[in-house]
This record gives C-alpha cells, sequence and structure tokens, in this order.
C-alpha cells in the first residue's frame, strides 16, 4: 500500500467518496452501520452544503420547507464518523496508477477505494440562447436560489419540459407568484410514467391552477440580448419570459470515470457488488449502468448502497437490479406508475375512472399477473398493486375487485363484488353527480325501473357522468336477481364504454367537453386511449361540436381520411379530384391525363359519381400528383372521406328538351356551398332537371327534382347493398330555398345521426316526420341549423390536397429510411 | 465492421399513435409504430390476413387496426388478437438516445 497520506496515525484502508449527495452519502451511512471503523472517509462535494436530500428541493422551491429541514446528515455526522468533508471543490481527475483524486483547488488526495457517486447531469437542449443568463436547469440548490432570486422579481417563466423535474418547478414558481408557461415536447406530460389519460388529468388540473401548458411545443430558440428575453417555438410563437428552466431530463454523470479509461455504457458501468472495470474503484447512484439498467429514481438507490457496503465489508450480497415505481406528488397530486403499461398481447386492461373525485386507476393484467398499473388522484393502492407485481402474485382469485384496491379485495365476506354492493348501508352514495344513495336507488328499481335507462331516467343515478353505471347495474342485479336481463337498450359505441352514441354526443355538448382523453375520462372510458371504432366516432363528435376551434386529431382517423386517397387491396391509393356538378374542361382532362401517364397509373375508371378515379397511385407519390391537379385548378373529391362525396346532375334547361331549371348549375352551386363538410358517414347529393330524373336524385342522401313550379326536395336514400328511395321533403320555389333546407338539413343530419350511420337508416330510426317537423314546419330552427352549418363550413373548405402538397404531414407519405441489403457474394469481392 | 442494429431516425419522426415505414430493397416494408405512452414497436407492414398494410392502421394501446379489414394486431408480439389468428414477423427495435434502431440481422432477412 503506497499511502500518499495525511494521517500518520491513521493507518486504516482510505475510502475517497466523490461526491456529497444521496447516493454517495447513503453508502457511507451503510457502511458505518456494518463496520464504524474499517475504512478513514474522505468525501468530495462539489457544493458549499452539507449532504442534503435533492427530492425536496421542490418543496424548499415552494416555500413549504427551508434548506435546514431537508439536510440529511448535518456537520456533527461527519464529526462524529471522522468524515473528511470536503466541499466546494469538485474532484477533476483521477490517476488510477497512482490511486489519487486531484479536485479542483489542487488538493491531492490518494486512495484505497474510490466511490464514484457523481450522480446526473441536467440535459441541456442544444438551442441557441442556451447559455444566456437566466437559462437554468433544476438540479441543487444553486439552481433553487437562482428561482428564488428571480421569482422575487416576479413575471414570467417558461419552463421547458414536462416531466417530473419541470412540472415541480412550474409548480413552485407558481406559487412563488411568477406566470409559468410549460412547453412540452410529447403530446402527454409525464409520458414515461404516466398514460394519455393520467397525463390529461394532470394537465388539466395544472391548468386550473393557472399554469399555461403547451404539449407538442418545440423550442426553437431561447431570445434575448444579454439576459433571457423570452422563448420562440418552431412554430413562430414567442413566449416573454426573463427566467427559463430546462428540466428536459438527466443523464448520468460520466465524463470523470469516462476520462480515467474506467469502461462507460450510458452509465459507468458496475457489477454486482458495485465495482467498476477497476477492482480499486466502486461506483453508485445515477451514474452507474448495472445490468444494462440506468435508474433515475431514489429506490434502487438504496438497493444499491446496501450490496455495495455488503461488499466493502467482505460479506458479498451483490444487487440484483431494482424493478421500480414512480409514486409522485406532483404540485401536490398524487400520481404512481409501475411497470410495463404499454398493453400488447395478452394484456388487459382493468380501468376505473371517478370523474367526479378525478381519480384514474388502470392495472394492467397478462397471464393473471399485475404487469403495469397507472393510478392518478388516489394512490393509495400503489403499494398493494406493486408488491403483487414484484411478487408475480397469481390475481385470478381477486381479480374482479382488483381495482377497488385493497381495502375492498382482501373484505373476506365481500369477495364478490355482488355481495359487497349488496353489504353497503341504504344510505351510502351510489352516484356522486345527482346525490343519489343506493336506498333511492333500490327503491326506484322496486318501482318497477328494471332497465339502467329506466333508473337514469327516474332517479338520475349513473345519469350523467356514468361512472357509477357498473355499480347500478350491479344493483339492478342483486334487487331483481333473475329478473334483470342484464342487457342494455341502447347499443354501445363500442366495447370500451357503456354508453351509446347520443348519449356521448348530449354529455359532449351538455358538459362542454374539448378532447378525446377528456371524453374519455369524463365518461368513464375502461380502455386507456380507446380503439378504432371509439377514436373516429368521438373526433368526428367533437369536430362537429365545437366548428373551427377543435383539433382533428389524425391518429383518430382511419388511413383514407389522413392521407386523402383511398387505401386499395395492394396498399396503392386511388385518387379522385373533385369535378363541380359532374363539369370538366380540356385542361382538367389533360391534367388528369398526364398525371396518369406521369404515375404510371394502371387504371383509370369513370365513377357513379360522374368523375373520374385515378388508380395505382403510390403512397409517397401522392403529394406530387396533389401538386399536379392543383396546378390545374383541381381540389380534392373527398371520395374517401365520411364527407360530401359528389353532387351529381344531369345537363337540365340549358340543353335538354325536357329539362325545367338549370339543374347543372344549381348542382355546382350546392357542390360549393357542402363541399369539404365531415358527416357521421358519406354523404351524396343529386340535382335532376326534370321528373324523369337522369341524376338518380330519388337515391341520394339529398336530392332535388326540378320541376316547373320549383324544387321537389327529397331525403334518405341510397343505393348499396339495401336500395332506399328517398322521403319527399317538401317542395320550394326558388334555388336559395333549395340550398338553404339542404344546409338545413346536413346539419341536422351531422348533429344528430350516429357516427357511421347514413342518412337512410336514420331516417327510418327517427322518422320523416320529425325530419319535417325541424326543416320544413320549423322556419327558425331551419335558418339556425343552416347558420350552423355555413359557420361550420367557413373552417373545412380548404383543399386538403393543397396543404399536402405543401408539404404538410410530409412524414405520412415517405419512409423513415431505406436500405438495400448488399449482396454477400459481391461484398466478398 | 457492421453493427447489429440499423439507425433508422429520431423517435419523433414518428407521429404518437402513428407509424412510419422503412423501405428495405427486394422485399416488404416494415412498419415502425410508436404507443400513446411512447413505446416503440417494428413488425412486417403485412397483415396476416390480406396483407393490408399495418402502418396505415389506427393505433390504438398495444395494437393497430389494420385498415383494410379492422384485424387487430399486437405491437410486441405481431399476433391477432380476439378470435382472428395469424401472426405477422416482429422486428426487434429499440430507442437509445432519442435514435431509433432496427435489428439488422432481422430487417435483412425482411428482404431475403
Amino acid at each position: 500500500m503506497d499511502h500518499q497520506t495525511p494521517s500518520p496515525h491513521d493507518t486504516r484502508e482510505h475510502l475517497v467518496v466523490i461526491g456529497n449527495g444521496m447516493a454517495g452519502c447513503r453508502a457511507v451511512e451503510e457502511l458505518i452501520a456494518r463496520d464504524p471503523t474499517r475504512y478513514r472517509v474522505t468525501i468530495f462535494g462539489a457544493e458549499p452544503h452539507v449532504n442534503y436530500n435533492r427530492i425536496m428541493l421542490s418543496p424548499v422551491l415552494a416555500g413549504e420547507k427551508t434548506f435546514e429541514q431537508i439536510v440529511i446528515n448535518d456537520h456533527s455526522w461527519y464529526a462524529t464518523n471522522t468524515i473528511d468533508l470536503v466541499t466546494s471543490d469538485p474532484v477533476q481527475a483521477i490517476d488510477r496508477a497512482a490511486k489519487t483524486v486531484t479536485a479542483r483547488s489542487g488538493l491531492c488526495v490518494s486512495y484505497d477505494r474510490l466511490l464514484i457517486a457523481t450522480g446526473s447531469d441536467p440535459f441541456i437542449i442544444p438551442v441557441p440562447g442556451k447559455d444566456l443568463p437566466g437559462v437554468i436547469s433544476f438540479r441543487d440548490m444553486a439552481d433553487v436560489d437562482h428561482m428564488l432570486e428571480a421569482a422575487g422579481k416576479g413575471g414570467a417563466a417558461v419552463v421547458i419540459g414536462g416531466g417530473l423535474l419541470g412540472l415541480e418547478a412550474a409548480h413552485g414558481l407558481t406559487l412563488r407568484g411568477m406566470k409559468v408557461t410549460v412547453i412540452h415536447l410529447m403530446p402527454t406530460l409525464m409520458e414515461r410514467q404516466l398514460d394519455e389519460a393520467a397525463g390529461w388529468l394532470l394537465k388539466s388540473a395544472l391548468e386550473a391552477r393557472g399554469q399555461t401548458i403547451l404539449t407538442e411545443a418545440n423550442t426553437a430558440e431561447i431570445v434575448g440580448d444579454t439576459h433571457v428575453e423570452g422563448v420562440r417555438l418552431k412554430d413562430g410563437t414567442l413566449i416573454p419570459a426573463s427566467l427559463v428552466v430546462m428540466a428536459v431530463g438527466i443523464r448520468p454523470s460520466v465524463a470523470l470515470a469516462r476520462d480515467a479509461g474506467l469502461e462507460i455504457g450510458r452509465g459507468i458501468k458496475v457489477d454486482d457488488h458495485m465495482v467498476t472495470s477497476d477492482p480499486s474503484i466502486l461506483a453508485v447512484g445515477e451514474c452507474v449502468e448495472h445490468d444494462g439498467n440506468v435508474y433515475g429514481l431514489v429506490a434502487p438507490l438504496w438497493d444499491m448502497c446496501r450490496a455495495l457496503a455488503d461488499g466493502l465489508t467482505d460479506s458479498h450480497t451483490g444487487y440484483r437490479g431494482s424493478v421500480t415505481s414512480t409514486k409522485l406528488k406532483v404540485a401536490g397530486l398524487d400520481v404512481f406508475s409501475a411497470g410495463d403499461f404499454s398493453g400488447g398481447a395478452g394484456a388487459e386492461d382493468i380501468v376505473l375512472r371517478d370523474a367526479s373525485r378525478g381519480v384514474y386507476k388502470r392495472v394492467v393484467v397478462k397471464d393473471d399477473r399485475i404487469v403495469g398499473t397507472v393510478l392518478y388522484g388516489d394512490t393509495s393502492d400503489g403499494g398493494w398493486y406493486f408488491d403483487l407485481l414484484k411478487r408475480r402474485e397469481d390475481i385470478s382469485g381477486l381479480r374482479d375487485m382488483l381495482i377497488f384496491g385493497q381495502a375492498y379485495a382482501s373484505g373476506g365476506a365481500q369477495a364478490d363484488p355482488k355481495a359487497a354492493v349488496a353489504a353497503l348501508s341504504d344510505d351510502a352514495e351510489i352516484c356522486g353527480c345527482n346525490g343519489v344513495s343506493k336506498g333511492q336507488v333500490v327503491a326506484c328499481i322496486g318501482a318497477g325501473n328494471a332497465t339502467l335507462d329506466a333508473v337514469r331516467a327516474t332517479c338520475k343515478a349513473s345519469a350523467s357522468c356514468g361512472s357509477c353505471t357498473g355499480l347500478v347495474e350491479t344493483l339492478l342485479a342483486v334487487t331483481l336477481g333473475d329478473e334483470y336481463s342484464g342487457e342494455r337498450a341502447v347499443k354501445t359505441v363500442c366495447k370500451c364504454t357503456s354508453f351509446g352514441h347520443d348519449d356521448v354526443r348530449r354529455e359532449i355538448v351538455a358538459q362542454g367537453m374539448r378532447s378525446i382523453p377528456e371524453v374519455m375520462q369524463k365518461m368513464s372510458w375502461s380502455t386507456p386511449d380507446g380503439c378504432s371504432s371509439c377514436r373516429p366516432a368521438l373526433n368526428y363528435y367533437l369536430l362537429c361540436a365545437l366548428p373551427g376551434d377543435y383539433k382533428d386529431d389524425q391518429q383518430s382517423r382511419f388511413v383514407n381520411e389522413r392521407v386523402h386517397a383511398n387505401i386499395q387491396k395492394d396498399g396503392t391509393y386511388s385518387v379522385v379530384p373533385r369535378m363541380w356538378g359532374g363539369l370538366t374542361n380540356p385542361r382538367e382532362l389533360r391534367a388528369i391525363a398526364d398525371v396518369v401517364e406521369k404515375y404510371d397509373a394502371p387504371m383509370v375508371k369513370v365513377t357513379g359519381g360522374q368523375r373520374l378515379d385515378i388508380f395505382g397511385i403510390r403512397k409517397e407519390d401522392l403529394p406530387a400528383v396533389w401538386a399536379d391537379l392543383n396546378a390545374a385548378g383541381m381540389v380534392s373529391g373527398h371520395a374517401y372521406g365520411k364527407s360530401l362525396r359528389t353532387v351529381k346532375t344531369c345537363v337540365g334547361s340549358d340543353w335538354c328538351r325536357f329539362g325545367t331549371q338549370d339543374s347543372t348549375g344549381l348542382g355546382v352551386k350546392v357542390e360549393q356551398m357542402t363541399w369539404g363538410s365531415w358527416m357521421p358517414h358519406k354523404f351524396k347529393i343529386a340535382v335532376s332537371g326534370c321528373p324523369r330524373n337522369c341524376a338518380e336524385a330519388t337515391i341520394k342522401d339529398f336530392g332535388v327534382v326540378c320541376v316547373d313550379s320549383g324544387y321537389e326536395l327529397s331525403v334518405g336514400g341510397n343505393g348499396g347493398m339495401k336500395v332506399r328511395a328517398t322521403d319527399f321533403l317538401c317542395k320550394v320555389a326558388t334555388e336559395e330555398e333549395a340550398m338553404h333546407y339542404c344546409a338545413a338539413f346536413i346539419q341536422l343530419y351531422r348533429e344528430e345521426a350516429r357516427y357511421l350511420e347514413r342518412t337512410a337508416p336514420w331516417i327510418e330510426r327517427i322518422g320523416v316526420a320529425y325530419i319535417r317537423e325541424r326543416i320544413a314546419d320549423d322556419a327558425e330552427g331551419r335558418d339556425a341549423l343552416a347558420a350552423r352549418f355555413l359557420f361550420s363550413q367557413q373552417f373545412t373548405q380548404d383543399d386538403p390536397w393543397a396543404a399536402r402538397a405543401a408539404g404538410e404531414h410530409r412524414e405520412q407519405h415517405a419512409p423513415m429510411a431505406r436500405f438495400t441489403p448488399i449482396d454477400a457474394t459481391r461484398e466478398m469481392a | 465492421m457492421i453493427g447489429e442494429w440499423l439507425d433508422i431516425g429520431w423517435v419523433d419522426e414518428i407521429p404518437v399513435r402513428g407509424s412510419r415505414t422503412v423501405q428495405v430493397t427486394g422485399g416488404d416494408d416494415i412498419a415502425v409504430f410508436r404507443t400513446g405512452d411512447g413505446r416503440v414497436y417494428a413488425l412486417a407492414d403485412r397483415c396476416p390476413h390480406k396483407g393490408g398494410r399495418l402502418s396505415q392502421g389506427i393505433v390504438h394501446g398495444g395494437a393497430v387496426a389494420c385498415p383494410l379489414h379492422n384485424w387487430r394486431i399486437a405491437l410486441d408480439t405481431g399476433e391477432a388478437l380476439g378470435e382472428d389468428k395469424g401472426c405477422t414477423p416482429v422486428i426487434p427495435v429499440k430507442v437509445s438516445g432519442g435514435r431509433v434502431l432496427l435489428c439488422r440481422a432481422s430487417t435483412m432477412k425482411a428482404a431475403a
């Protein structure tokens, strides 16, 4: 041993610890607990402080705690255990040959064993302005001091990063009186810990506290001359701020170890005893990589420190990695997550949503075992789920009650959910929204209301948010016994919900819901992000309810509506440009011919809707095809959408000897008014110039047949598998009236039909008398409907092709990468 | 020396609850998916039913619905879910430092 050595009296092995943080000190604590005298210990810290609890920086920022209250070990601890503490002097080099470390001050200390506990460094996104004064991270006490100083002056702050650290910083700054905007790159907050539903709840709660949360927001630069003045996003938005907190993530601090030539992966590589590639050097905490894993949480650190101390005292037990859970209070809101909540084959979700309490619980089960969980609002059972997960407990016996939590599931005699509900007292509240007790629901059922809908209509239980639907159904089953059929009278939207389409639409409007995750939460969806049936329906209902305001969710649209073309069975697309009223001209025809040749389209077909369909276009060519068609003045025909398709016309009075009115002209005008509108299903219109009806107006969703004295309007026809002729609506005298009635009828259909319900089944369901009442008889209502239609049209009559040709959603058309395998024989040669 | 992984781009080039493709000369495309909670998976871009482009489907939970006939395919195993039976090849994929990496051997095998 070649002690270079300060203390001639102390001949013990010298353990030098780099890092005075939670990991380094915890390791020393564990070591002292095992053998208080074996090692002489020196700890180097970069900060001026004694060891404090970094996790508690947020309460210090928020003013809930003082620095003194978050100190873990004060000076007396170091003194009692004869630990040399060197503060404000970071180690800058390790000499493994000489077994010494050198700090910034020049202090050089020799070691027998070295422990690296450097933790992690904040990740700074490389944008212009990142080094301006006023741009800080949130990692240590100095950062907190900076924030408190800035907050003292008031004004606005921007926090970049909507993970835990960023949200804690935002919360603290808000409490300190700053106006805070959080910029987050991903669509949901804390996406690594929370699923979309929980992320949405968190976002709503934070917004309610006055923070501005911008998701899917990409920072372009931090602006300012001598000090930060604001943040500019990639979309051009400028957010003024006198303080920018960069909290986009952390990465293991490995520079020192790398310079010393230790083996590095994502972190400093260690074995089960926390020993690095140099047997004299150990490492612990966030800076290490163990068995391919890097941890950024505190719990694994305790396990690591135990294994490390065991190793240093010759009783090797070894660290075996950690299954981590995250139980957090984010800005005072409880969240918990653990394990794998990505779903996948064989994984089933059990979801409980309680909208009135703001609770979301999701347990992911696979092969009768819990594999993951996400809890929001009520995390009291997090530990229990996590315990079941870690022990890989077979939960098939508790499955029905699992989601209600430990108290409920282990209730012995209540091992049956029906028994548990039956055991509730009569004054137990069933429906929180309408304040209905169990006794009232049972009395209501006893009075002859034998279905869920009857109960909802009579005592209002489960008639609002619906989260107690399951309880009410159980009460029906308990009260009626075998008489309860269990069948819902209403067909549900899909298996993700117990509500029907009409319920969902009514509640979207009544509660002013604004996003798909909001609907799913408030209406207690049983899946985390819906399915391919409900997502397109909800997207449409929101689009219809909030014209101009709702941001269309591309990922909730069927592919044809996403790429604005029709997918064919070989994966290519067909393209149909709009031909107004079925009219065309040489320029359009030439452009179509050119496209067919240029992109080698194998087929062109005249459609039933009086236009031309170009087949066999490859997805990556679509934007170029649209650009060419746009150049000739043509726009998308929406032949792919749940939307206005065509307005078919006959030649009318200009040419036809039987024609009574200008059917072609009216058709063009109607198409110009209605194109681009999204509908519950496809919608076709036709205008015939005389009762011979060459345009087949009586098998269209809306048909006009011109007669000498005016225009006969009829509705609800279609061709297809089950042909249905239209029902006569009424006759009007002028073109303007025909168009006005058309607009009103379309809006009624848009607002009241169910998604994927064409006008024919809709009218058969509700009766044509109702349509006449609303459109023909009620002039005021008709005007209002037409006005709402025209209002919503102003937001939809942008040609989607033009936007795509100009580069919007370009990524949907180009592959991410291309590879060509090299022929093995050629590679040899 | 040829590495084991092919770097295909940044993870945020894939829309959340969406998909992008990777073309491999001489073979099926590979569909790379990103779920609502940020997981990344890769499958051969062919539904085991009628060969529909899975990359064009609606991603929900850990599955994708094929655009042709609405079969649901699990993203982690490639297995058809529910009553349907069939399986599409899975290409091992990982995300490192924000980059999406595809297993070279499986990617090239897709072309063979």
